[in-house]
């Protein structure tokens, strides 16, 4: 595809490749309102780097697109690096407590994800989970996302279960197990693996791959750390984790694999630019440099807006216009959060289990009967 | 204490129960019961029958009345339901697990060798059969992350049942008891139910070695969010594993290895028992003792002894080790005045310690001497026979104990 230059601005990537060449400013501005939401022109894109496989074939780096996705995805995830910066200030005002594990910097997984499957699909992850949820809709089983869950690699068997469960429904659906590059070390991943290799189960399992298992770096933590080859038998596929149509191209493949084949692993070469909680500040391992370095290079809502900018979808100012909106968006939420009342003492015990007997619950003094059991 | 009959959905109203005295076994006419066509018996362990409407049973019941012999009903009772048929424990496990696997597609079952071997103590034999592959499925020696397949599976809305080998084996899938299965109900806000059945053997066996003679009641008992039962006659085998199945909480159903062959004659009809209740045994007035598993069976055998010494022991299988039925325990208690706890497990930090302190802040006022609770020595259970004996509690001391009880 021919390289058309745009005159009017200098900072245009070598990566992008836009396909009309926009010039004056005052059409283009009635054009990119309904081009915003337009659903029937097609725009092609190639994903920045091909894909990697391992026993099965490379998707093509060719990726389809229309503005209006292309939008949904600037704004889906600049609400999401919005929403963790917000948790990052939240935290810090003592607000949030416990650990805060953020995603930023690791949006496209989530929005890319999302554009490939729908709602019946199963997402299971672990505790980086609150841009996978806000990209699943903020729901849990209707929404076909399964946790957020705290013991690393215990997801996986549970993923593993979920697709069983559609396997044996008959739904033609699958399930997204993700993990980290620090959870691809644990045994019960390798079990999970064998066993829905065995059964054809519909499992995908995705490597978030950032590259620090909290403060250890991939190289010092696993041997081989081509995650999408250590499936050995189960077909893998590298993809990169910081374009999200690459990530959407994979993750369509993945489906249409697993409903067929069984299961296969994605490894997605992603990045987080916080550390790995809130209480690590993610420089005592990597360098300043390092972070800066993709921070500028690889940044997923960096690049979904010059790609929109670029496709002349819209204006600088109308994506700031959109960047604003998010924030009053989070704003408000977080102002919701802060006026909600903390749950009363009662509900201590609701949902312990799903029918309750009359048990009675004591406090710690063992003389006062607190509660009885819901 | 009120008979909470878990998983039935049933929408239409519970008819009229009708309470039948358990020393008359009334039966009642054919035609009352023919209207009740679809209904389900919930006997509960004092001999009262509840009718409960059930859209999935799907045969008319014949009225059964307290099959398990007690002392006082013991010819009455054997006259009364003569017509039934007779199996083992384990034959009767697997009477009630296929019953519900036939009634609920989403019934399936996962294990080490229960499929095509049928089970390795032939609890699920011929199932993969009639149900494939996929229902009744043999899992690699993987326990961490099968269990943990089997609580994903109930998320989706599955009644897996997973099989331990060995209860001991499933220390290996601790993580995913305690923390998934346990917790999810809650950490979900209730969106989430794990209707999971966890059960295997446990127990001391015949020379089995420390390994294979363990006893996890007393690991997971202060998991919450599940419950726990023990099974100890084929008629409570049968009508807790269906119960367990039924119920949409997380059950693990404890077995004992040297109670599967134990014969008993249970009805033809479907019963299933209730999870939170506790068995009579044995009626009496001078102590109440305490027991589960097969600890049962060296209680009723100290119990001919006791009797004959001129004692009268009331005998009572807990059955439900999570939640403790404090309402059968604690009626008993106000009559006898003295509790004598056996049981097979550690003697630290086992189901006996846990029933001795809600027993002392519970009914303590009702108590003339201090609980006594025998439980296994705290040793890894040696291979030597002798030692192994001496580990777990034996009828002679039982009777010792009820002896320096009622002094």
């Amino acid at each position: 595809m021919a390289l058309t230059h745009v005159a009017a601005s200098s900072s245009r990537s070598n990566l992008l490749k836009p396909i009309s060449t926009a010039l004056s400013s005052t059409p283009f501005l009635r054009r990119s309102i309904s081009s915003a939401s337009d659903d029937s022109t097609t725009i092609t894109i190639e994903t920045s780097v091909p894909f990697t496989a391992h026993r099965c074939d490379t998707p093509s780096r060719t990726v389809d697109t229309t503005p209006k996705e292309l939008m949904t995805f600037f704004r889906d995830m600049a609400t999401m690096r919005r929403m963790e910066i917000a948790a990052d200030s939240l935290y810090k005002a003592k607000l949030i407590r416990g650990f805060c594990h953020l995603y930023d910097g690791q949006e496209a997984v989530a929005v890319g994800m999302e554009a490939a499957i729908t709602k019946k699909d199963c997402i299971i992850t672990a505790y980086r989970d609150h841009c996978t949820f806000l990209g699943r809709g903020g729901t849990l089983l209707e929404a076909g996302f399964y946790g957020g869950h705290g013991i690393v690699g215990a997801q996986v068997p549970l993923g593993c279960g979920l697709a069983f469960g559609q396997k044996y429904s008959k739904d033609e659906t699958v399930t997204f197990a993700l993990y980290g590059d620090g959870a691809a070390n644990q045994g019960q991943l390798f079990e999970a693996l064998n066993m829905s290799a065995l059964w054809d189960l519909p499992a995908i399992l995705v490597c978030e791959n950032n590259h620090y298992g909290m403060g250890t770096a991939e190289w010092r933590a696993a041997k081989s750390p081509a995650y999408y080859k250590r499936g050995d038998y189960v077909p893998g596929l590298k993809v990169d984790g910081m374009d999200a149509f690459a990530v959407k191209q994979a993750c369509k493949f993945a489906k249409e694999h697993a409903l067929k084949n069984g299961p296969i692993i994605l490894e997605m070469d992603t990045y987080r630019y916080h550390g790995h909680s809130m209480s690590d500040p993610g420089s005592t391992y990597r360098t300043r440099d390092e972070i800066s370095g993709v921070r500028q290079e690889r940044d997923p809502v960096e690049r979904i807006r010059k790609l929109v900018l670029s496709h002349d979808i819209a204006t600088e100012k109308e994506l700031k216009d959109i960047e604003k909106e998010i924030r009053k968006e989070v704003d408000e939420a977080i102002a919701k959060a802060k006026e909600s009342p903390v749950p009363e003492p009662s509900e201590l015990f609701t949902n312990v289990y799903v029918k309750g007997y009359g048990v009675e619950s004591f406090g710690p003094d063992r003389k006062e009967v607190r509660a009885v059991l819901p | 204490m009120a008979t909470v009959f878990q998983g039935l959905g049933a929408a239409t109203a519970i008819s009229a129960s009708n309470s039948f005295d358990s020393k008359k076994f009334q039966l009642p006419s054919r035609r009352s019961l023919s209207v009740r066509k679809d209904s389900i018996l919930v006997v509960r362990s004092d001999g009262r029958v509840n009718h409960i409407m059930n859209r999935g049973a799907r045969r008319a019941e014949q009225l059964i009345t307290n099959a398990v012999a007690t002392k006082a009903d013991g010819s009455a009772a054997s006259t009364a339901s003569k017509p039934g048929h007779e199996l083992l424990l384990f034959e009767a496990l697997r009477e009630g697990l296929e019953e519900e696997m036939e009634r609920d597609l989403r019934v399936c079952v996962m294990g080490e060798d229960v499929g095509h071997y049928g089970g390795s103590y032939k609890v699920t034999k011929d199932l993969a059969n009639k149900y494939g592959d996929l229902r009744v499925l043999d899992t690699p020696i993987a326990e961490n992350s099968f269990t943990g397949m089997g609580i994903g599976a109930a998320m989706t809305g599955l009644r897996p049942i997973v099989e331990g080998m060995n209860m001991g084996f499933l220390l290996l899938a601790f993580n995913q008891i305690s923390n998934n299965c346990g917790m999810l109900h809650y950490t979900s806000g209730g969106q989430f139910k794990i209707p999971i059945v966890i059960r295997g053997p446990g127990g001391v066996g015949r020379q089995l070695g420390a390994e294979h003679s363990q006893r996890l009641e007393s690991y997971f008992q202060s998991i919450p969010g599940i419950q726990m039962v023990a099974c100890s006659t084929p008629y409570n085998a049968k009508g807790l594993m269906k119960a367990a199945i039924r119920s949409d909480n997380p059950v693990i159903l404890f077995e004992h290895v040297l109670l599967y062959n134990l014969k008993e004659r249970i009805p033809d009809e479907e019963y299933v028992l209730s999870l939170e209740e506790a068995e009579m045994v044995r009626p009496g007035e001078h102590v109440t003792i305490l027991t589960y598993s097969r600890m049962r069976y060296h209680v009723m055998q100290a119990a001919k002894t006791l009797v004959n010494k001129g004692y009268d022991p009331e005998v009572i299988d807990i059955r439900s080790l999570k939640p403790f039925d404090l309402h059968t325990i604690g009626n008993s208690v106000k009559k006898t005045h003295r509790v004598l706890i056996v049981e097979e497990c550690m003697r630290t930090g086992g189901i006996g310690a846990s029933l001795t302190a809600a027993i002392s802040e519970n009914f303590n006022d009702y108590l003339d001497a201090p609980i006594i609770c025998l439980s296994s020595q705290d040793v890894p259970t040696p291979y030597a026979g002798t030692l192994e004996e001496w580990t777990v509690v034996q009828p002679a001391q039982i009777v010792t104990a009820v002896e320096q009880l009622c002094q």
